[in-house]
């Protein structure tokens, strides 16, 4: 007879994890900070000008609400492809959906030039705007996925929890294609100006999301004694894989495009080659640590040990981090083309590429925002049963026959 | 008897009803003059023609009027040249090909599809009925996304505290602002904006302020007359600010 | 089952709380004062006319909506009349030495602090009477015809 999947709290009074929520609020204390000293001083004491208009507080956020995106890509699995092995992750898998997008969207928030005009935000609408679609993306999400969750921990509406799984699925694509809009509409800029930009953000997502739930799995697990089996991690691992040779895939793509047309080729020349800092990001950064070594450690007998998976999950975010910083800033700091093929010059810039260099209230905000949402995720971790009392094989069997393995998963 | 143009607006209803019975004067220019209780409307829309012979490299009197009008002081603020105000910047244009140089203003390019009206998320950026794109600074939050969209870089966050605002142009931290074309001028019935005032008094005359919609006004004889081009024209914008010479 | 939803709302209660906690810190650099009192003692040093624009118990309870009615058709319809005008309100109000409606005992601000209210609008408006009285721009041909046909009346 299958075992049922147990879902447990964390017992949350471990020195360990009263040091963990400490660490952790300790950063998200100095990213407010962060924000009261910027906003008190105005944006010039940080690194962004009106050249450079989103800098680093924007790579955190955007990378945390794309990852939020994908991080719901176990709970998928398991309820809209019904893969019964993904079951017992679902719940993690939904919470860090949530959890992410709320730490992204308070780094959003927190650098906005007029946060205590949030509610204007709210009551205020452009139907046109990508931005204002945005705010009914993320406020949507959240809510169905929080139903989401509902449906997986409460028997009595269990009979909505495929219709909440799909529903779920469709609002993360939408959402994803929502944030990877923002830059895609943009069409006087000539990074941004691309239809690819949508698609690829959505492969982002998946690798990024993965990663990061990976690593939070690993760890939750292990901390609290609960045994993951060696095929589940294998599964998750090579998935893991492919998501990465996929971006890296939709990278050579997005280039590839924009190098066949002409007027892309100063942008190109920019990020390929002489671009400094970005040109280093974007092949050390992006391709090397985010894509090519990761690669090599999924795919090779050095994956047998879970260190390693572990370290190939931290360097996908760490690559991810540099691919969103080379396409927010390094599309910025290129000039604006306003008079192709001129030389053209001015007190502001104009034909010069623009400096930028992080400020630490910046970093402290994008940092603040990534211990918002760990804090969440461990919080809800002890209050609620998300994370399951066991992944070890012979509990998580996945030739197990559908309808039984619903039944043992109601019973839990 | 010296009386000033904002009392003679204030004429508006007399004078219309005068004009009516009197010979010799047109409805159409008295059109013009909007009463301070009036809407604007798309009956107009005003322009700037901007013809780039006759602008001098180095003259920046545009820029300073601008500045002056709109209680921009660049040396009242800590930033750097990149973080402070630039409603209108001098850009100097050669051509690598034939080495032939000349030197324009830049401001905001008041398209009628402007993309930053298209991607704010509140509505604060709008674009009048007669034609003129402002930020409402009321309902800015201060998300910079039109300043990504605009391809003409005209537009300014405003990265820190500001103070002696002139009582005519408001201005404040976290907020994004632009040229206005003088918006206070126009509705008070100047008939002109302080750049293309500066230009004239200079000698120069490189910048004519006009209503494109009135085919009697220099502007659109001007533009209907020579050949006239807008900055990124591949955009199909729309700009209400034409350059000659470019 | 019970416990498990309620549990998950009060899980969803404290995610509005996390979220509300941050909107609250963001907004919290106002400097508000707070006082039950809703009893406003404004200190009057009115030297030009002797009446509001509207009546005084009216102004008193309504002020802001005649300022915020009208600042929205200023800036998108460009209707510059002077009645409901911010920059009336300070021209008329301002103290006659400070020249502002700000500090302890400007008009304004006396008012609010004493009333708990925190207004941003002077952070871009000017607080001080005709910061920069516009110099006029002569009559041109049009107005001199206008001036003909009226006989400079009004
Ligand atoms: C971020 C800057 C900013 C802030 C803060 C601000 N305003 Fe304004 N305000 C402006 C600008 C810019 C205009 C347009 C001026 C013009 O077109 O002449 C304006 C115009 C107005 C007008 C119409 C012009 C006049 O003088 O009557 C009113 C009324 C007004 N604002 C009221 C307010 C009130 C009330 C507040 C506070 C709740 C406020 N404003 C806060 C920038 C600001
Ligand atoms: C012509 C000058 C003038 C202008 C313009 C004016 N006021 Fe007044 N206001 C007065 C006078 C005089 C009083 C006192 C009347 C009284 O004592 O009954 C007053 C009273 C008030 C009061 C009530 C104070 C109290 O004693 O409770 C408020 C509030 C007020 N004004 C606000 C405004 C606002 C807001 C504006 C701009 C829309 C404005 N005023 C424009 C002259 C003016
Ligand atoms: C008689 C006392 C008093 C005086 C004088 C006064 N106010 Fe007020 N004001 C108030 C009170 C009370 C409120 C809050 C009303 C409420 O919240 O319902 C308020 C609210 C406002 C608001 C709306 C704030 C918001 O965010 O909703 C504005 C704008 C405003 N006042 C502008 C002014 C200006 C400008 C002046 C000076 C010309 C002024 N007030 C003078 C008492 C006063």
């Amino acid at each position: 007879m299958k075992k049922a999947i147990h879902f447990r709290m964390i017992e949350g009074n471990s020195l360990g994890f009263v040091a963990l929520l400490a660490v952790l609020g300790a950063i998200i204390a100095a990213g407010l900070g962060a924000t009261y000293y910027m906003e008190h001083n105005g944006h010039w004491v940080t690194g962004m000008t009106n050249k450079v208009i989103w800098g680093t507080p924007h790579v955190f956020a955007v990378f945390l609400i794309v990852a939020a995106s994908g991080a719901l890509n176990v709970a998928s699995i398991a309820s809209a492809f019904n893969r019964v092995a993904y079951k017992p992750m679902a719940r993690l898998s939904a919470l860090l959906a949530i959890t992410l997008l709320v730490g992204g969207l308070a780094v959003l928030v927190l650098d906005l030039g007029r946060p205590d005009r949030l509610i204007v935000a709210m009551t205020y609408y452009n139907f046109k705007s990508i931005f204002a679609w945005n705010i009914y993306l993320y406020t949507g999400f959240m809510a169905i996925v929080g139903i989401y969750i509902w449906v997986m921990m409460d028997n009595s509406v269990r009979q909505f929890y495929k219709a909440a799984g799909i529903a779920a699925f469709i609002w993360r694509l939408a959402l994803t294609t929502g944030t990877g809009s923002i830059f895609g509409f943009l069409v006087a800029r000539q990074a941004y100006d691309a239809a690819i930009m949508a698609p690829m953000f959505i492969i982002m997502s998946f690798s990024f999301g993965l990663a990061i739930f990976l690593l939070v799995l690993m760890c939750s697990m292990k901390w609290t004694g609960r045994p993951i089996g060696d095929r589940i991690l294998n599964r998750l691992k090579n998935l893991q894989g492919v998501f990465v040779a996929a971006v890296l895939y939709f990278a050579v793509a997005y280039h590839l495009t924009n190098l066949y047309a002409t007027e892309h080729h100063g942008i190109e020349r920019f990020i390929l080659l002489d671009g400094g800092i970005y040109t280093q990001l974007f092949w050390i950064g992006q391709i090397l640590i985010g894509g090519i070594i990761p690669l090599l450690l999924l795919f090779t007998p050095l994956s047998r040990s879970r260190g390693v998976i572990a370290l190939a999950a931290v360097l996908v975010i760490l690559g991810g981090l540099a691919q969103m910083y080379v396409i927010i800033i390094g599309g910025q700091a290129y000039p604006l083309v306003m008079f192709p093929g001129m030389e053209v010059s001015s007190s502001f810039l104009d034909g010069a590429i623009a400096e930028y260099s992080p400020s630490l209230p910046e970093v402290l905000l994008g940092l603040g925002g990534v211990a918002i949402a760990l804090a969440a995720t461990t919080f809800a971790l002890k209050v609620l049963p998300f994370l399951p009392a066991s992944l070890a094989d012979a509990d998580v069997d996945p030739h197990y026959k559908e309808e039984t393995a619903e039944a043992s998963a109601e019973a839990a | 008897m010296s009386v000033s143009r904002r009392d003679f607006m204030a004429m508006g209803a007399a004078a219309t009803a005068g004009a009516a019975i009197a010979p010799g004067i047109r409805l159409i220019e008295l059109a013009q003059a909007k009463s301070p209780e009036e809407a604007v409307t798309a009956a107009q829309r005003w322009g700037l023609l901007i013809d780039t012979n006759k602008c001098n490299k180095g003259c920046t009197s545009c820029v300073d009027a601008c500045h002056t009008e709109n209680g921009i002081d660049h040396e009242q603020l800590k930033g750097s040249d990149a973080t402070k105000p630039q409603w209108i910047r001098k850009v100097e244009v050669k051509d690598p090909n034939t080495g032939y140089e000349h030197s324009l203003p830049v401001m905001c390019q008041h398209c009628q599809e402007p993309p930053c009206v298209d991607v704010c998320p509140t509505g604060a950026s709008f674009k009048r009925a007669d034609g003129i794109v402002l930020v409402d600074r009321h309902i800015c939050i201060g998300c910079r996304y039109c300043m990504m969209a605009c391809p003409y870089k005209a537009r300014s966050f405003e990265h820190e505290d500001i103070t002696g605002q002139k009582e005519y142009a408001p201005r404040g931290k976290g907020t994004v602002e632009s040229c206005t074309m003088c918006v206070h001028k126009v509705d008070r019935g100047d008939g002109t904006t302080a750049c293309a005032e500066a230009c004239a008094k200079e000698g120069h005359n490189a910048i004519l302020f006009g209503d494109l919609n009135d085919p009697k006004s220099e502007i659109a004889q001007t533009v209907r007359s020579k050949a006239t081009r807008r900055i990124r024209e591949d955009l199909n914008l729309d700009n209400s600010v034409r350059y000659i010479g470019i | 089952m019970l416990r498990k939803s309620q549990k998950f709302a009060s899980l969803l209660v404290l995610l509005a709380a996390v979220g509300l906690a941050t909107s609250s810190i963001a907004s919290g650099h106002g400097d508000e004062k707070h006082d039950n009192s809703r009893v406003p003692l404004p200190k009057h040093s009115i030297t030009k006319g002797d009446k509001c624009v509207e009546p005084t118990e009216v102004m008193r309870k309504s002020h802001m909506e005649f300022i915020l009615h009208h600042r929205d058709k200023t800036v998108h319809q460009g209707i510059r009349t002077k009645q409901h005008s911010l920059k009336n309100c300070v021209n008329c109000h301002a103290d006659p030495e400070t020249k502002s409606v700000l500090g302890k005992d400007g008009f304004c601000e006396s008012c609010h602090t004493y009333a708990a209210v925190s207004i941003d609008c002077f952070s871009c408006h000017t607080d001080k009477a005709n910061a920069s009285k516009q110099t006029m721009r002569p009559i041109d041909a049009i107005g001199q015809k206008v001036i003909a046909i009226t006989g400079g009346e009004k």
